[in-house]
């Protein structure tokens, strides 16, 4: 792709874990730059959410001299979702066949973006699995993010482990497989409703300690894809 | 001259003929819809299903089960985790190995807790990728599901609504759980689950609320993580049961990840008694 200057994919372990919430407060952190040219692409056929937490519901998609054209939120902030193709947010989707999936990715790829700095395509992999795989083909891991990790009680201040897992969740999980832990991502009950009102959280709860972390994690990712090639891997992991 | 029909001729058409009518139409429309193909020796099949991944299915089903299988002894229930790409039901049954065959090729569910259960994760290294794809998929789930148990729950995978998956499953259902978190975005999937549903004649036992509120361990303050009673909503707007409202709790979670899922654990406990009360 030769307008797209670096490309990361966001993975996940299981289903669930925030990659489309992640990936759209990436995509809103990346593009709050306003030089910055930022393109979302949710490839999820089944369950696509980026539209709605966008706050992109019932948008069309056209097409225009160059190929399909995103839906632009700001901008510079451009998305295409399988999600903007159906007719109604209630429709099941029952694709059928290889075939079928294979087309309605492929037009998803086949966007025109224009001139774009990041893309950022939200798909659906195992996580451990998937750093294996990325190890074998060389394709660079930028790093892992623990989401949902630890809530903080809003009265009292104490901290519980909700999601912790027994086996020392991602840090142990990174030293393992040696790869960068980017940071970890609190849970915050506005984060879940801004993202069903389709706004950002950034602007919701600009002092949450979730959107310290945020920031912290795309800066890291921004500093990671300046230095090397344009495609890069993000791994969300909760 | 084009033909009109007579308003009067269009009268006719009400009442039994009308009847006579949609039920052909069903029926032929249905021919599309894959039927219903029941297991050997199993009396009913439940499926806990959501359309959104990490709501929660696994856990609610492995402690359904239980909880089945505590309530009435003479019961045999058996597991099916019918996610191929990350079947977590083996860690949580605290099961591994290989299923050994019967005399008539049929592979033997492992047991534990009383549970008989089969998953992928039997077959394969828990690290492995699964990269399969459609006819390959179905024909490893054909072969985990024509076990002999007699209730049966399937955890399916969240990917259940996709491709040619979804039509084979479709053979052996009879009722359907679904589990969502109060959140919208996985409220929508749970709906589109329900449509589904509907759409092949599988009727939906109610929705399950899970991750509905978390209690601070400290201080008591409940918190609604995930946004309070979206599902409730839903149920509302579907014509759906509300069969449960469980609460996120610290002791499912260690529950599970250590392999004693906590309707057997802790059957006293307070998260027990939030999915016992739906069960039954």
């Amino acid at each position: 792709m030769k307008t797209v200057k670096h490309k990361i994919l966001v993975l996940s372990g299981k289903g669930g874990v925030g990659k489309s919430t992640f990936s759209a407060h990436l995509a809103h952190g990346l593009a709050e730059d306003e030089n910055t040219q930022v393109a979302l692409l949710d490839i999820d056929i089944c369950g696509p959410s980026i539209p709605k937490i966008m706050g992109l519901e019932g948008e069309q998609v056209h097409q225009s001299g160059s190929g399909w054209s995103p839906v632009f939120l700001e901008d510079n902030l451009g998305v295409m979702s399988v999600g903007f193709l159906l007719s109604s947010p209630d429709d099941a989707v029952i694709w059928r066949g290889p075939k079928k999936n294979g087309m309605i990715k492929q037009f998803l790829r086949d966007v025109d973006w224009g001139e774009v700095d990041y893309l950022i395509e939200v798909s659906l992999q195992d996580v451990r699995k998937e750093i294996n795989f990325c190890h074998k083909v060389k394709l660079p891991i930028i790093g892992v993010v623990e989401n949902m990790s630890g809530f903080t009680c809003p009265k009292c201040q104490k901290e519980s482990q909700i999601f912790l897992p027994t086996t020392g969740g991602a840090e142990v999980m990174c030293q393992d497989l040696k790869v960068p832990l980017l940071g970890k991502v609190p849970l915050d009950p506005r984060i879940g409703k801004s993202c069903d009102k389709g706004e950002s959280f950034f602007a919701e709860a600009p002092d949450s300690p979730a959107t310290l972390a945020y920031r912290s994690i795309i800066q890291r990712i921004q500093e990671s894809c300046s230095l090397r090639q344009p495609k890069g891997e993000n791994l969300v992991g909760s | 001259m084009p033909w009109k029909m007579d308003p009067n001729t269009a009268c006719k058409f009400s009442g039994a003929e009308s009847e006579t009518l949609k039920q052909r139409r069903t029926q032929i429309m249905s021919r599309g819809l894959p039927k219903q193909k029941p297991i050997d020796g199993v009396k009913q099949v439940i499926v806990v299903a959501s359309g959104k991944g990490g709501v929660g299915k696994s856990t609610t089903a492995v402690n359904l089960a239980l909880a089945l299988s505590a309530n009435d002894s003479s019961k045999a229930v058996g597991l099916l985790d019918v996610d191929v790409y990350g079947p977590s039901i083996p860690k949580m049954m605290n099961l591994k190995g290989d299923p050994e065959l019967s005399q008539s090729n049929l592979m033997r569910p492992l047991l534990n807790y009383g549970i008989a259960c089969m998953s992928m994760g039997f077959l394969v290294e828990e690290t492995a990728p699964i990269v399969w794809r459609g006819l390959m998929v179905m024909s490893a789930i054909e072969k985990l599901l024509r076990q002999k148990i007699r209730d049966f729950i399937s955890s399916s995978e969240r990917n259940l609504y996709k491709s040619d998956k979804v039509i084979f499953i479709i053979h052996i259902l009879q009722r359907a759980v679904i589990v969502s978190t109060p959140q919208d975005i996985a409220l929508m999937d749970a709906r589109k689950g329900a449509e589904m549903f509907r759409k092949v004649h599988v009727p939906v036992l109610g929705l399950v609320q899970n991750m509905s509120v978390f209690q601070c361990p400290k201080c008591k303050h409940k918190t609604h993580i995930f946004g309070a009673d979206g599902a409730r909503r839903l149920a509302r707007t579907l014509d759906l049961d509300i069969l449960g409202d469980i609460p996120l709790h610290l002791n499912i979670r260690e529950a599970s990840d250590t392999g004693q899922p906590i309707v057997f654990s802790q059957p006293e406990s307070d998260e027990v008694s939030y999915i016992s009360k739906y069960v039954f």
